[in-house]
């Protein structure tokens, strides 16, 4: 066995922290738009709009029950030639479409169960005091929905930070495809996947840093 | 309390059933303004189903409820009529069901503030004249998972002030307390009382319905049996049902 050749991971890794950027951007916009959308779905799975609970329930089938390479294979390839407006579509968007749509369906099966962990006399309460169906929801409701909710949905985000390096893929540039290119070129694929392993996870850590703050916010009501 | 006039309440026709088991028939109510009116009667006999009914938090089958000139029919019942209707009323109940999420003092704020449409300094201030009033003046930060029962119940009874509704209604307000905290939330029912609230109370404590009182109503299979003041009601009941009732647990 060959020793690593620690010179060339240390010179690689500037190249490869140069997209960093990226891969957050990537994940924090399909971050926001998946909890958007899953916030919609949740809500609804649980008031059951008649028709929409059927579409619903199907979007979060399909996006549950397909692999995400799946989807993104037929966000960036196959679409376009069904639908002439997709057909510029870069990689980067398709990955962030792909990300938001394929989390948001677990999401919204995660919040909607915290949802109905929020006692029912509290809503009662609220409706008691004449608020409407939308204060209920987003004054009493969805924030402690929101500290059940919130350990699982972090960890959607790491999942969803290691997922962009599917975009690479998709043809796109990023610090997966980066260093494949590298590797490629020097042969030390060991030495430059470890370091792509090293960046990911202190990517990852320094989250988790962040996740025990979060909650111990949002735990502020139930601490005595 | 604003010192405005308040409206009387009146239900007729009332009716409610669960899965086709009736559980209120045909109820019959008139309450007038500053009265205040004690139900008792049997468990599962429709006591808190009627207070539930009255503001709508269970969709009453038939009937009408009339808040001075709001006359909300169950048939074409809107929802800008309910939500109306339930801020001309307000509910206590027996399990506090305090917003777990907001501080003692944002339990009172939040209805001024989202259903009043109040300034935060004026709900914050209104709040804490409740607090004091509530004597938990001290206790407005903290949140509900740091208060006895006892105080849980009387945030939940400043909350349902605050709305300075027409009619106050209470569901079992002390049923679910330890014996140690009872007496304090009767007391702060006591002084609700006295500045003229209308009250609609749902309780077990026989005591405390013959002192507050003006009328009790003693419901029994989802009927009202029968209705008077406490001396006659609880001294010389007319029917059977009643007089079984009484003698049970009194």
């Amino acid at each position: 066995m060959q020793p690593l050749d620690l010179g060339y991971m240390w010179a690689l890794l500037p190249v490869l922290l140069a997209y960093v950027p990226l891969t957050l951007f990537m994940a924090a916009v399909a971050m926001v738009c998946a909890l958007v959308l899953a916030m919609f779905l949740a809500v609804e799975r649980v008031v059951r709009v008649p028709v929409l609970d059927w579409v619903v329930r199907l979007f979060i089938s399909f996006f549950r029950g397909t692999p995400l390479l799946v989807q993104l294979f037929l966000f960036y390839y196959g679409l376009p030639q069904v639908l002439t407006f997709m057909g510029g579509i870069d990689g980067v968007t398709a990955t962030i479409m792909g990300l938001t749509l394929h989390f948001a369906a677990y999401m919204a099966e995660s919040i909607r169960a915290a949802i109905l962990g929020v006692d029912r006399s509290q809503w009662e309460a609220a409706q008691s005091i004449g608020m409407t169906r939308t204060q209920v929801m987003t004054r009493i409701v969805l924030p402690q929905a929101a500290r059940v909710a919130a350990p699982t949905l972090v960890n959607y985000f790491i999942d969803m930070i290691k997922g962009t390096s599917l975009a690479f893929t998709l043809g796109v540039t990023e610090l997966m495809g980066s260093a494949q290119k590298e590797a490629a070129g020097s042969f030390l694929y060991f030495e430059a996947f470890l370091v792509v392993a090293a960046i990911y996870w202190v990517m990852v850590e320094v989250l988790a840093f962040g996740q025990r703050h979060l909650e111990v916010w949002l735990n502020k009501a139930v601490v005595r | 309390m604003s010192g405005a006039t308040k409206a009387g309440i009146s239900v007729t026709g009332l009716s409610k059933g669960f899965g086709g088991t009736p559980v209120l028939r045909d109820i019959d109510l008139t309450i007038a303004p500053g009265e205040r009116v004690v139900v008792i009667g049997p468990s599962g006999t429709g006591k808190s189903t009627l207070l539930r009914c009255l503001n709508f938090l269970d969709r009453p089958d038939a009937g009408t409820v009339r808040v001075g000139d709001l006359n909300v029919d169950v048939g074409t019942a809107t929802t800008a009529q309910i939500l109306a209707l339930r801020r001309r009323t307000s509910f206590v109940f027996q399990n506090y069901a305090l917003f777990a999420n907001r501080t003692a003092r944002d339990n009172i704020t939040e209805g001024l503030i989202t259903v009043k449409g109040q300034p935060k300094a004026q709900a914050r201030a209104r709040a804490d004249a409740i607090l004091s009033e509530i004597g938990l003046a001290d206790r407005g930060d903290a949140y509900p998972s740091a208060l006895s029962g006892g105080q849980q119940q009387r945030v939940g009874i400043g909350r349902a002030m605050a709305l300075d509704a027409d009619l106050m209604l209470f569901d079992e307000p002390t049923s679910a307390l330890d014996p140690e905290w009872v007496g304090e939330v009767l007391d702060l029912m006591r002084r609700v009382a006295g500045r003229g609230q209308t009250m609609l109370i749902v309780t077990h404590e026989m005591q405390f319905a013959r002192e507050i009182a003006d009328r009790i109503v003693f419901m029994d299979g989802g009927r009202i049996v029968e209705q008077g003041p406490p001396a006659d009601l609880l001294g010389n009941p007319q029917d059977p049902r009643t007089r079984d009732f009484l003698r049970r647990v009194v």
